[in-house]
Order: C-alpha cells, then sequence, then structure tokens
C-alpha cells in the first residue's frame, strides 16, 4: 500500500507530467485561457490516463514483450520479440479508447459529454498520454502500478492546467510589454510555477 | 532554387515557427535539450520524419477517405518513428537511452501531425517534402538555440568539449546548475519569443483588455 502512495505523491508533484517532462505542452498552453475549460480537460485526462496506462500495460506484457506470446502454446512463441510494435499499438490503443469513451459518454452522461466536448478527440495527441504509456514500459511498473501511475500523472497534470488557467484569468488584466504579451508571460509563467514544484523535490514517502 | 521553393522552406524558421508562432511541439522540445549533442539527434529525428511523413501522406492524400484520414496519418508517423527508434538503438544506443521516450512521442508531436493535416493534404509531393524540412529546420533553429545557451551556461562545455574552464578543473567559471533543471527552458523559450515578436511587430498578440486612459478616480472637490 505505502508503495502505491509514494508513487502516486511522485506522479502528481514531483515528477509532473507537464511541470518536469514538458509532456502534453501544446494542449497546456493552448487551453488554459479559462478555468472552467481548463477542468474539463483535466478531467478528460485524468480519466483517459488511468484507463489508457493499465490497458497498455496488458497490450505490452501479454503481447509485444520478448516471450509474452508464450502463452499461445505455439512452438517457438517464447523467443517472439514485438516489442519494437510497441509505439504503433500504444497510439493505436490511445486512439480507440478515446473514441470508445467518446460513444459511451454520448450515450450515458450526455452532460458530461457536452461539457468535454472538443476536447476528447484532442487527447488522442496529447504527449503525456502517450508518455505514461511509455514511461510505464521503461520503468517496469506492474499492473497495479501502472493504475496508480496513470492516475497519478492525469491527477498531476489537471492540477498544472487548471493552476496556469487561473494565474491566466487574472493576468489578462495587466500591462504586459508588447513583444511578451501572450504567449511570451505565459512560458515564463509556467517556468515560476516549474521551479514552485520543484521544492516537491525533496519528499520522499 | 524558384523563390516560392526557398519560401517553403526558410518561412517557418523566422517568420512563422512551428514552436514559437504556432505553439506546437514544445512537448518534446524543452525535455531533451539540458545537452547539445542529445538535442542534435533530436532534431535530426524530428526533421526526417516530418519530411517522410509529409511526402507519404501527400503520396496517397487522393485515396484517403476524409473520415479516417487521421488515423492513416496516425499509422504513417508512428511507423516512421519506429523506424526512426530501431536506427538510433543500432547505431547509438547511448544516445537512444538518453532520450528514452522522447523518441517516441514524435509521434504526438503536432508538428509532424499539423504539417501532415495542413499542407501535406492539399499539396503534391515534392512542395510537401520541402515544407517538412522546412518546418524541422524550424523546430531545430529553436532547440540548438536552447540547447547552446543551456549546456554552456550550465557545464561550461559544448558537445563535450571544455569551452569555459569550471573551478572544479582549476579554471574560472563556477557553472549555473540551475540552466540543467527543467524551469530555465521556460524561461529561455519566453525571452525567444519575445526576441523574435521585437523583430516580426505582426506576431504581437492583441491585448485582450485595453487600460483606459485616465482611469484614476477623479478627485473629489
Amino acid at each position: 500500500m505505502e508503495q502505491y502512495l509514494s508513487l502516486f505523491v511522485r506522479a502528481v508533484f514531483i515528477e509532473n507530467m507537464a511541470l518536469a517532462f514538458f509532456l502534453g505542452m501544446c494542449t497546456f498552453l493552448a487551453i488554459s485561457k479559462k478555468v472552467q475549460a481548463a477542468l474539463g480537460l483535466g478531467i478528460a485526462v485524468i480519466v483517459v490516463l488511468t484507463i489508457t496506462v493499465p490497458v497498455n500495460y496488458l497490450i505490452y506484457s501479454g503481447l509485444l514483450a520478448e516471450g509474452a506470446l508464450a502463452w499461445t502454446g505455439i512452438p517457438g512463441a517464447e523467443s517472439i520479440d514485438l516489442s519494437f510494435l510497441g509505439l504503433l499499438s500504444y497510439i493505436g490503443v490511445i486512439a480507440a479508447i478515446v473514441q470508445i469513451m467518446e460513444m459511451v459518454l454520448d450515450k450515458y452522461m450526455p452532460a458530461l459529454y457536452n461539457a468535454l466536448g472538443v476536447f476528447l478527440p484532442l487527447i488522442t495527441v496529447n504527449c503525456a498520454i502517450m508518455g505514461a504509456s511509455l514511461f510505464m514500459v521503461e520503468r517496469d511498473y506492474d499492473f497495479g502500478e501502472s493504475v496508480v501511475f496513470g492516475l497519478g500523472s492525469g491527477v498531476g497534470w489537471a492540477l498544472a492546467i487548471v493552476a496556469l488557467a487561473g494565474i491566466r484569468e487574472k493576468m489578462k488584466y495587466s500591462d504586459v510589454p508588447d513583444g511578451l504579451r501572450g504567449l511570451g508571460i505565459t512560458f515564463i509563467t509556467v517556468g515560476l510555477m516549474s521551479l514552485g514544484f520543484m521544492s516537491f523535490g525533496g519528499i520522499d514517502l | 532554387m524558384s523563390s516560392k521553393t526557398k519560401d517553403t522552406l526558410f518561412d517557418p524558421v523566422f517568420k512563422n515557427n512551428p514552436i514559437a508562432l504556432q505553439i506546437l511541439g514544445i512537448c518534446s522540445a524543452l525535455a531533451v535539450t539540458s545537452s547539445l549533442s542529445v538535442s542534435l539527434v533530436m532534431c535530426a529525428a524530428l526533421t526526417a520524419v516530418c519530411a517522410f511523413a509529409n511526402l507519404f501522406v501527400s503520396l496517397v492524400r487522393n485515396h484517403i477517405p476524409g473520415s479516417i484520414r487521421i488515423i492513416v496519418q496516425m499509422t504513417i508517423i508512428a511507423s516512421l518513428v519506429i523506424v526512426v527508434d530501431q536506427i538510433l538503438q543500432a547505431f547509438s544506443y547511448q544516445i537512444s537511452k538518453t532520450l528514452s521516450v522522447f523518441v517516441g512521442l514524435i509521434i504526438t508531436n503536432c508538428i509532424v501531425m499539423g504539417r501532415a493535416e495542413a499542407f501535406a493534404m492539399k499539396n503534391p509531393p515534392l512542395p510537401s517534402f520541402i515544407d517538412g524540412i522546412g518546418n524541422g529546420l524550424g523546430y531545430s533553429f529553436i532547440l540548438i538555440v536552447l540547447a547552446v545557451i543551456r549546456e554552456l551556461f550550465g557545464s561550461g562545455k559544448l558537445l563535450g568539449y571544455e569551452i569555459f574552464v569550471t573551478v572544479n578543473n582549476g579554471g574560472w567559471y563556477v557553472p549555473n546548475g540551475m540552466m540543467l533543471l527543467p524551469p530555465i527552458a521556460f524561461f529561455l523559450i519566453g525571452l525567444i519569443i519575445w526576441a523574435i515578436r521585437q523583430k516580426h511587430k505582426d506576431q504581437v498578440e492583441e491585448p485582450e483588455f485595453k487600460m483606459a486612459k485616465n482611469s484614476a478616480p477623479a478627485e473629489v472637490a
């Protein structure tokens, strides 16, 4: 239990997807003008990450890893290594899950579907989702860990984008130098937030 | 080289830089810039993927049904990235370890996807190929500037050669460790955007709110 808690805290604060690894930056900067929209996108990212990371874990450990096909009983299957197909299958899985989620939400939770609106399809190309799956493979997480890691990195990303949106909502009233207005000052704000998050670095549970 | 080809090639570097103006592909741009050699490999990888993805998407553009074009583009890009990844693992394993997940993340790099969708779907193969290279160069430009600043001031070295002799080696330069940490990349990119927009005034964003001329409350008589 303790190891899961520690992993969760690390994924949310210390190794924050957006602020420490710069993942999902494109949407992070584009959709952070309003808190409302940022919150919607953040929730969508949490849900998609919590589902895709474990599913990609199952695909990797059940089909792609070296010797993973041994369960089929086909002679010689123990030596098959399909891990080079990883990138292609992860992105396929992510695209498919996002599509399925869209349909399910549309049918059973139309209110949430309307709230998320355009953000759901955008998530397919969000690097944070893909990045989490790749980190999961690289760090050899097991199934439980990959669920916690997916949830944690989603929460961390959502936290960062909502915080940034809050700052930007206030900042539009300030008098920023011409060339720096908009994108430039946003980057500097994110840099300062990233500095703030680095102070979590020493935490070790 | 005709002037149009030249425009396609060089416009993305300054005038229409994918990172600075279109905010595309920043994800991987920042994480790999703490050392110059790694950034150069990343630039080469991205430029190659972007150029060839544009070329192949453009070749099949008339045969892709509109409703599944994103999936088709994604598959083409993913296959190219797998090729790049395998080449890196075979020929420079050390660098491929350092880049870790960021090679894979070229797939979700919005520059590649964006150019395939915005340019290659509408133009013949050769201009698309050149557009891919151009956007790759625009991306590389920012990456290399960042990497040079960060590596030079962070560790006093460039590509492993010592430029500033650091205090530890009996020299004069005290390395600024801050340069190697993630936040500095955000600051630098913000400043680069500022510099580019000082030169190209048309890129300056309109303010959402204008300060009224004299908004101080009038003195009560």
